[in-house]
C-alpha cells in the first residue's frame, strides 16, 4: 500500500501487458446477470490487501428476488430425472474445467498462496463437484429401499428434494468451498440461494458464469455477493425457503439465525468446521433431503 | 379541451352524426406523452404507514374474479369465502369489494355471500367477444340479475365499435343499463382490441354518455389488458365527465395486475389523475385473482418484518 500503483492496480498484467477489462461483478438470480436493486457494491481486496474488482452488494430485495427465482425453478429441476440432473451437473464440471487457469489465478489472487496450490484446490472442486454429480442418480440407490412391513403392502422409501435451500458459503475457501456445499444441495434436486465469501466473492461471481454456460436452467442456483451479517437474517426469516445451510457464518452468529428459522421450521444445517480437502463423505445430500414412504397395497 | 366547453351533452347523443361528431371532435391523445406521464406516476416511492394503508385499500377495491370454463360450484364457494374472510388468520385484513363469476354462477356466489358486505358481478352480454344478439344479450343480464348479482360487467360491440357504428353500441348500452334495473352496470371497452388510445378515449366518454356506472378496461381474456396509459386515459374521461355534468362515474382496471406494486401505482395514478375521492370501492375497482394473494403476502411481511412465501396463502 506504499505507492499509489499499487493499491489501484486491478490485477497482474498478463505477459502481454495488454490493459485488462475492468469489471464489476454482478449478482446471478435466475439465470441472469443483475446489478443489486439497490446500486451498491463493495471493493473486494486480495489476500496482500489491493483491490481486485467491485463486487454487487446485494440487498434483503436482491435475496427476496433470488429465493422467487429458485421457487420458480424448483418444480422442474426436482421433477427432472436424477439421471438428467447428473449429466447437467457433468456438464457444470466440464465448463469449470475449460477455465481452470481463469479460476487458479482468482484463487491464488482471493486467498494467497502459491499458483500451483490455488490450481490444485481448482482440480479438487472439479472433482468435488464431479464426485456429486455422480451421486444424483445413485443416493436414491443407496439410502431408499423397500421396508420389510407385515400386512399386504409393498412399501419403499425414497429421498425426495426439501425444497429451496438458502447456502451460506464457507468464509475460508472460496471455490472449493463454495463448491463442496453448493453442490449437495443441487445434485438431489433442491434449487439454492447461495451468499458467496463476503470477502473473497470474486471466484464465487466467476462460478456463476460456469453456472450460466452450462445446461442448468436459470434459478436453480442464484448466487449472491454482500454482506453476510446483513443478508442471512432475510435468508433464515424468510419463510418461501425449506432449508438453511449455515457453514460460512461464524458459531457464536449461528444462534440468532437458528431461532429465525424455526419460525416457518426450516431445515437448518450448521456442521462444524470441516477440512474441504478431505473426502465429503454423503453427509451433506443428506441434509436436504426428505424420506418418503410409499405404501401401496398388494394382492387386491 | 376545446370540444368538452360545450356543456350540453344532451344534445350529443341526438343522433349518430351528433354523436360520431362529438367522439371525434374529442382531442386527441399524446400517446408518447400518455405513456411518459404513466411511467413518472409509476416511480413515486409508498412505503411504510402508507404502502401499509394502500394494501389495505387495494384489497377493499378488487373484484375477486374467476371466470374459467372449468369454475364450478364448489370454486365459486371457496372464492366467496376468501373475499368475505381474505385471510383466515387475520380478521383485521378488509373484505374485497365484490366476487366477479359467470351468470350461471351468480345464484352460488349470492347465497355464498349473504350476510356479508361483499357484492356479486356477473360478466354478462354474451361475454367475452360480445358477439350475439341484442336479444340474447339482454336476456343474459336479466338473467344475472333476477339470480341477485348486483353488478353486472357488459361488453361493447368492438366490431361495431370499430366499424364506426357509435349509435349502435350506444344503443346497446342503454337498453343494458335499463335491464340492469338498480344493478350497476360497468362497461368493458376491451382496450387490448381498440387498437389506439384515441379509440379508448372515445370509448370512455361513448360509455359515460350512455349511461355506465363504470368503465372497464378489458374482459381480461385479450393482451394486451390493463396498461397504465390507458388506465391514464380513463380516469381523464371520468374526470371531465364530472366536470362537464357533476355525475361521477368509476373505472374498473381488469386483466394483468398480478403485484401489489401494480395495484399501488395504479392508486397513485388515480389520486393524482382523477383525485382523491375517486380512492374509493365505489368509484374504483381492481379486477384480479392473483392479485389478492400477493398484496396478503405483502401485508404479511409489513406485519412480520420477514418475507412470505406462496405456501401461506390460498390456491385458487
Amino acid at each position: 500500500m506504499t505507492t499509489k500503483s499499487k493499491s489501484t492496480k486491478a490485477k497482474p498484467a498478463p505477459a502481454d501487458d495488454r490493459l485488462r477489462v475492468r469489471k464489476t461483478y454482478k449478482l446471478y438470480i435466475g439465470g441472469a446477470f443483475p446489478r443489486s436493486e439497490s446500486g451498491r457494491s463493495y471493493p473486494v481486496h486480495s489476500a496482500s490487501g489491493d483491490l481486485l474488482a467491485h463486487a454487487a452488494q446485494a440487498s434483503r430485495k436482491d435475496l427476496r428476488d433470488a429465493v422467487v427465482a429458485a421457487r420458480k425453478a424448483f418444480a422442474a429441476w426436482s421433477g427432472a430425472t436424477a439421471y438428467n440432473r447428473g449429466q447437467v451437473l457433468y456438464r457444470v464440471a466440464e465448463m469449470l474445467d475449460g477455465r481452470r487457469e481463469q479460476f487458479a489465478a482468482e484463487v491464488a489472487e482471493s486467498e494467497g498462496g502459491s499458483p500451483a496450490a490455488a490450481l490444485a484446490q481448482v482440480d479438487a472442486a472439479i472433482d468435488r463437484w464431479v464426485y456429486y454429480a455422480g451421486w444424483s442418480d445413485k443416493y436414491a440407490q443407496v439410502v431408499g429401499g423397500t421396508n420389510p412391513v407385515a400386512g399386504p403392502y409393498f412399501s419403499f422409501s425414497l429421498p425426495e428434494p426439501t425444497g429451496v435451500v438458502g447456502v451460506v458459503a464457507p468464509q475460508d475457501s472460496s471455490l472449493l468451498g463454495l463448491v463442496s456445499v453448493l453442490a449437495p444441495v443441487v445434485a438431489l434436486g433442491n434449487t439454492a440461494v447461495v451468499i458467496a465469501a463476503e470477502e473473497r466473492p470474486l471466484p464465487a461471481a466467476s462460478f456463476a458464469e460456469v453456472l450460466a454456460t452450462s445446461d442448468l436452467p436459470g434459478g436453480v442456483v442464484n448466487l449472491l455477493t454482500g454482506f453476510t451479517a446483513e443478508l442471512t437474517p432475510w435468508l433464515a426469516g424468510h419463510r418461501d425457503v425449506n432449508a438453511v445451510d449455515l457453514t460460512g457464518v461464524a458459531v457464536p452468529d449461528r444462534k440468532a439465525l437458528q431461532i429465525k428459522a424455526a419460525d416457518n421450521v426450516k431445515r437448518v444445517y450448521a456442521p462444524a468446521a470441516a477440512d474441504w480437502s478431505a473426502d465429503p463423505g454423503i453427509s451433506r445430500l443428506g441434509a436436504f433431503v426428505e424420506t418418503k414412504t410409499v405404501w401401496h397395497p398388494i394382492g387386491v | 379541451m376545446t370540444t368538452l366547453d360545450r356543456t350540453d351533452l344532451s344534445d350529443v347523443t341526438r343522433d349518430d352524426l351528433s354523436l360520431r361528431r362529438f367522439l371525434h371532435g374529442l382531442p386527441g391523445v399524446d400517446q408518447v406523452g400518455a405513456e411518459g406521464r404513466a411511467a413518472g406516476l409509476a416511480t413515486r416511492s409508498i412505503k411504510t404507514t402508507a404502502k401499509a394503508w394502500a394494501i389495505d385499500t387495494a384489497i377493499t377495491m378488487i373484484d375477486l374474479t374467476t371466470l374459467e370454463g372449468a369454475d364450478t360450484p364448489g370454486k365459486v364457494r371457496s372464492l366467496c369465502a376468501k373475499a368475505a374472510r381474505p385471510d383466515s388468520s387475520d380478521p383485521s385484513v378488509p373484505s374485497v369489494a365484490a366476487v366477479c363469476v359467470y351468470p350461471d354462477l351468480v345464484a352460488t356466489a349470492v347465497a355464498a355471500l349473504r350476510g356479508t358486505s361483499v357484492g356479486v358481478a356477473s360478466v354478462a352480454t354474451a361475454f367475452p367477444s360480445g358477439r350475439a344478439s341484442l336479444d340474447t344479450k339482454l336476456h343474459d343480464v336479466r338473467d344475472a340479475v333476477a339470480a341477485g348479482a348486483t353488478e353486472i360487467d357488459m361488453v361493447i360491440d368492438r366490431g361495431a365499435f370499430l366499424a364506426g357504428h357509435y349509435q349502435q353500441v350506444f344503443d346497446e348500452i342503454v337498453a343494458t343499463k335499463a335491464a340492469c334495473g338498480s344493478a350497476h352496470l360497468k362497461v368493458i371497452l376491451e382496450t387490448g382490441e381498440l387498437a389506439t388510445l384515441d379509440n379508448a378515449r372515445r370509448a370512455s366518454w361513448l360509455a359515460l354518455l350512455a349511461g355506465g356506472d363504470f368503465i372497464k378496461t378489458s374482459t381480461g381474456k385479450v393482451t394486451p389488458a390493463a396498461t397504465p396509459p390507458v388506465a391514464l386515459v380513463m380516469l381523464e374521461a371520468v374526470r371531465d365527465y364530472y366536470a362537464l355534468t357533476g355525475k361521477q362515474r368509476g373505472v374498473k382496471l381488469a386483466g394483468g395486475i398480478r403485484t401489489s406494486k401494480d395495484a399501488v401505482r395504479y392508486l397513485v395514478m388515480v389520486n393524482e389523475v382523477a383525485g382523491e375521492q375517486w380512492l374509493d370501492p365505489d368509484l374504483f375497482r381492481l379486477g384480479a385473482s392473483s392479485l389478492l394473494n400477493d398484496l396478503l403476502l405483502q401485508r404479511h411481511k409489513l406485519a412480520t418484518g420477514s418475507y412470505d412465501g406462496p405456501d401461506y396463502v390460498t390456491v385458487d
